[in-house]
């Protein structure tokens, strides 16, 4: 028996589990279209390959990845793409992305797969692979999960298949665990291959049962060395950084990433999916996803990327009173702009939701200081001091209290008797803060811009009077009678100042060292973007908060 | 605003809960007072409450703030029965009311209202009274049993809102010195502890009765502490340094420092180790920092009461911690996770 360690805080929100796992997996009807965003990952959307008009197989590449982070997108059925454009997507800005529409022609035709024996490949080859096949974390941080299989200057010790699923409501890899462990079994050991670890752990919340069950059957079946631990049910607890915590008792330092103290981890539904990318040449057309709240029939599909997700949501019948649908938890995911939008990689649960299941919090009130937030929180912050910071709008303060190590899950919102929007305060926070330091870039550049403007202006000038100076010289030696000499500028002295003037804002710029948002991993960086966009709307409301209950 | 961002689901508390359930938990406590003195406190505490909600409200109508949604929060209802615990319960019938007007406009909303009070609101208000109105606020009431004479519940109710006491019943004929109070006086004039704990005004623990209430505050307490709204650490770390205090001084020299069982049971030890001191806003906001704090208090209270000028400490302790707070938070922070070094 392993040795289970703690991490400080969380919560035990009613998990609303059962519904959806009831009925096993079922497939999705063929929709009777399919809008496909080219981002649908983290970093880099990925290019169109194909045009409006072209018919195009199931499993065909119709984005291919473009940059470093990235990842490929491909025709979930076969059919003609009959547009490529703006199109509304899942995103809580409500933005529109670029999105391929596919109109299915109901003949699923394949294009070739090529299976692939993993032990055969080199770790290149298998990146490659995953890169295009369109891999990315299928727990809803959708990072390409090449990325993460690099190897990196850290040896892997540890693989961690992150099996928890800790936010109510979602079932999407517990019933994946019940159906297809042996596959999944599988794709842990390749990717322990991949990145020559050490050991495999699996960590299952201890409410899914029948999943540790199939997991261990699985694993005696395949003879592989790995463990499957029942972890105790505690939110966050399928956060990474928690996650490693409770198995290995190691911490990831802030700022760090598990690679770091040589850990990775993969969500159980990634590791199907990259087990099927290699071993039986499918790229990620689909993914299993929940579907419950306000429904008559809670389930969990098997659907096709590009699904609307009012089809899907029809599917399990919407009660009347449904007056939103959220994406991802209750904990942690978003509102839907629209129902129109499609389903994505990243999305792993659909919750109809209405004012019975999740009433409007009454007004907040001022903070009590009970700490009962700082109780919960698995980051061992203090919210309610993040909190006055924030809403008082000493930034600074925040940061020096590790604003940006609180990773929003939102534990201290759930308990906080006054009911403040702690998580929002703080998602404001960091917005504000990054903004600050991206004006202070910009602003660093324009000035040196200005600077170097300033400069070349000024050597415009002095070379023109040299050459005029030249000029009056070559005439008047010309002349040769007169003994006169020119007056010559001197513009050594003003081009030195200059180049001091020059060499000093430099100096200056480079020892501004933004603090926290350097060295983003890319996920962070998305992250930020995100962000960035909802952050008016954000400002707006912090400030009538701030209104409100400042004192 | 939560119906568009997460999360979309919060426990079912409230402040208003957390504040009611502060409020049943002193119920035990009112009950040991109500046995042995008398039901005269039910109308102090009356009187308390409605004052409370009346300032409550006149100060959130001045400052422009919504004024349901605090009146319900259950806080000045608090606010006003612990003052009205802490003062003699025939105490005048303006007392009361200048007191707990005091503690809620002044101590609590000039400083910004609710959760943002440095001290603790009751503890100014008792202070403020003790300090203004001497006499008033140290005559108790005899415990029930005790007294020469007694009187009726009218006859209690007449003298708290017309001062007027029954023909032939002077005011030291129904009241005296608490034990505490009692206590000193007699050791001053070097009598034996074991001689001055032989008076009648001496139960078997502490004072006749407030030994009682003071456990019944306790019983209140270990609920609160069961109902996760306290932590342990302020009552344990308050009463554990009295006790040790009155213990280190008791061994010394028993003829003139009475035992530490003594010193828990008596005044507001319990009251204020329990509801008093863990008063969530102006007290620490780290585990660390409220072990130091109670510390500190229990400390203080225990000085005051061996050495000071005030009968019991408790109030005035807790007023000196107050000020230590934002220190004591900024210097126990606990460590950030995957931190090694602790913040500021
Ligand atoms: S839980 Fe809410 S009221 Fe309590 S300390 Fe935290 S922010 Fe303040
Ligand atoms: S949202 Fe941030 S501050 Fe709140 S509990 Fe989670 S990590 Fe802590």
């Amino acid at each position: 028996m392993r040795t289970l360690h703690q991490f400080h805080g969380g919560i035990h929100p009613p998990s609303h589990k059962a519904q959806s796992t009831r009925a096993p997996i079922a497939t999705a009807p063929m929709p009777s279209k399919l809008v496909i965003p080219f981002r649908q990952h983290a970093g880099e959307a990925a290019k169109p390959v194909v045009q409006a008009g072209e018919r195009v197989l199931k499993g065909q590449l119709i984005g291919k990845p473009e940059g470093f982070v990235s990842s490929a997108v491909h025709a979930p059925t076969s059919g003609t793409i009959v547009s490529i454009d703006m199109q509304p997507v899942a995103h809580p800005s409500g933005l529109p992305d670029m999105c391929a529409t596919l109109l299915p022609d109901g003949r699923d035709e394949w294009v070739a797969r090529q299976p692939l024996e993993y032990r055969d490949c080199s770790a290149v080859e298998l990146r490659q692979l995953l890169r295009m096949s369109g891999i990315v974390g299928l727990g809803g941080a959708v990072f390409p999960s090449d990325i993460k299989l690099r190897l990196s200057r850290q040896k892997i010790r540890t693989l961690i298949l992150n099996a928890a699923e800790c936010e109510p409501y979602i079932t999407c890899d517990d019933m994946l665990m019940r159906e297809r462990a042996a596959e999944i079994v599988q794709g842990a050991e390749m990717l322990r291959f991949m990145l020559e670890a050490k050991e495999v752990l699996i960590g299952i919340e201890d409410n899914k049962s029948e999943a540790i069950a199939m997991m261990q059957q699985a694993v005696t079946a395949a003879g592989l060395p790995l463990e499957v631990i029942r972890i105790p049910t505690l939110y966050p607890g399928g956060s990474a950084k928690q996650l490693i915590r409770t198995l290995t008792g190691l911490e990831v330092p802030s700022g760090k990433l598990p690679t770091d103290i040589g850990v990775q981890c993969f969500n159980v539904g990634t590791t199907y999916a990259a087990w099927r990318a290699i071993a039986h040449g499918e790229p990620l057309i689909s993914r299993v996803v929940t579907v419950t709240g306000n429904v008559r029939r809670p389930q969990n599909y098997e659907a096709l990327l590009g699904t609307p997700i009012e089809e899907l949501v029809a599917l399990s019948e919407a009660l009347p009173d449904t007056d939103r649908h959220i994406m991802g938890g209750p904990m942690m995911g978003f509102a839907l702009p629209s129902l129109s939008v499609p389903l994505v990689k990243a999305s792993n649960c659909i919750i109809a939701g209405s004012p019975a299941l999740f009433p409007p919090p009454p007004p907040p009130l001022s903070c009590i200081r009970c700490t009962r937030c700082a109780q919960v929180c698995p980051a061992d912050l203090q919210p309610q001091d993040l909190y006055w910071f924030a809403q008082s709008r000493e930034f600074g303060k925040a940061q020096a209290f590790s604003l940006f190590d609180c990773i929003e899950c939102g534990a201290c919102s759930y308990v906080c008797p006054s009911h403040i929007p702690l998580v929002q305060y703080f998602r404001f926070a960091k917005s504000e803060i990054r903004a600050r330091e991206q004006d202070k870039l910009a602003a660093d550049k324009a000035r040196q811009r200005h600077e170097f403007r300033e400069f070349r202006i000024e050597q415009e000038k002095r070379e023109k009077a040299e050459k005029l100076a030249a000029r009056e010289k070559a005439a008047l030696a010309a002349k040769a009678a007169s003994a006169a000499p020119a007056t010559v500028p001197a513009p050594d002295d003003a081009h030195a100042k200059i180049q001091q003037a020059v060499e000093r804002a430099r100096l200056q710029a480079a020892a501004v060292v933004p603090k926290n948002t350097e060295n983003l991993t890319p996920a962070q960086q998305t992250e930020i973007a995100e962000i960035e966009i909802s952050r008016a709307r954000l400002r707006e409301q912090a400030k009538s908060e701030v209104e409100h209950s400042k004192e | 605003m939560s119906a568009f961002f997460s999360p979309f689901i919060s426990k079912p508390d409230s402040v208003s809960q957390i504040m009611l359930k502060v409020l049943l938990a002193l119920i035990p406590g009112i009950a040991m007072y109500v046995w042995y003195f008398g039901p005269a406190i039910l109308v102090s505490i009356a009187l308390a409450s409605i004052t409370a909600l009346a300032t409550e409200a006149l100060m959130l109508k001045l400052r422009n703030r919504p004024i349901a949604p605090s009146l319900r929060d259950n806080s000045a209802l608090l606010t006003g029965w612990l003052l009205a615990l802490s003062i003699p319960p025939l105490a005048p019938w303006w007392l009361i009311v200048v007191g707990t007007a005091f503690c809620i406009a002044v101590a609590k909303h000039l400083y910004g209202g609710l959760g943002n009070n440095l001290f603790n609101p009751a503890m100014i208000g008792f202070a403020v009274l003790i300090i203004s109105f001497p006499v008033p606020m140290t005559q108790w009431l005899t415990p029930h049993g005790l007294g020469q004479i007694e009187l009726s519940f009218a006859e209690q109710i007449g003298y708290i809102f017309l001062g007027a006491l029954p023909p032939g019943v002077t005011m030291d004929a129904i009241t005296m010195a608490t034990p505490l109070d009692t206590l000193k006086t007699n050791l001053h004039l070097d009598q034996h502890i074991k001689e001055i704990l032989d008076m009648p005004i001496y139960g078997r623990l502490a004072g006749h009765g407030s030994e009682m209430v003071a456990a019944g505050f306790a019983l209140g307490g270990l609920y609160l502490i069961a109902a996760r709204i306290i932590s342990w650490h302020i009552p344990v770390a308050y009463l554990g340094t009295l006790f040790a205090m009155a213990g280190i001084f008791h061994l010394t020299d028993p003829a003139h420092y009475v035992s530490p069982l003594f010193h828990l049971l008596s005044g507001a030890a319990t009251i204020g180790a329990f509801f008093i001191l863990t008063d969530p806003v102006s007290s620490p906001t780290t585990n660390k920092g409220r072990l130091i704090f109670a510390a500190g208090a229990g400390l203080i209270t225990y000085l005051i009461r061996a050495f000071g000028n005030f009968p019991d400490g408790t109030a005035f302790a807790t007023l000196l911690m107050n000020i230590c707070v934002p220190l004591i938070v900024l210097y126990t922070q606990p460590r950030v996770f995957g931190r090694k070094e602790k913040q500021p």
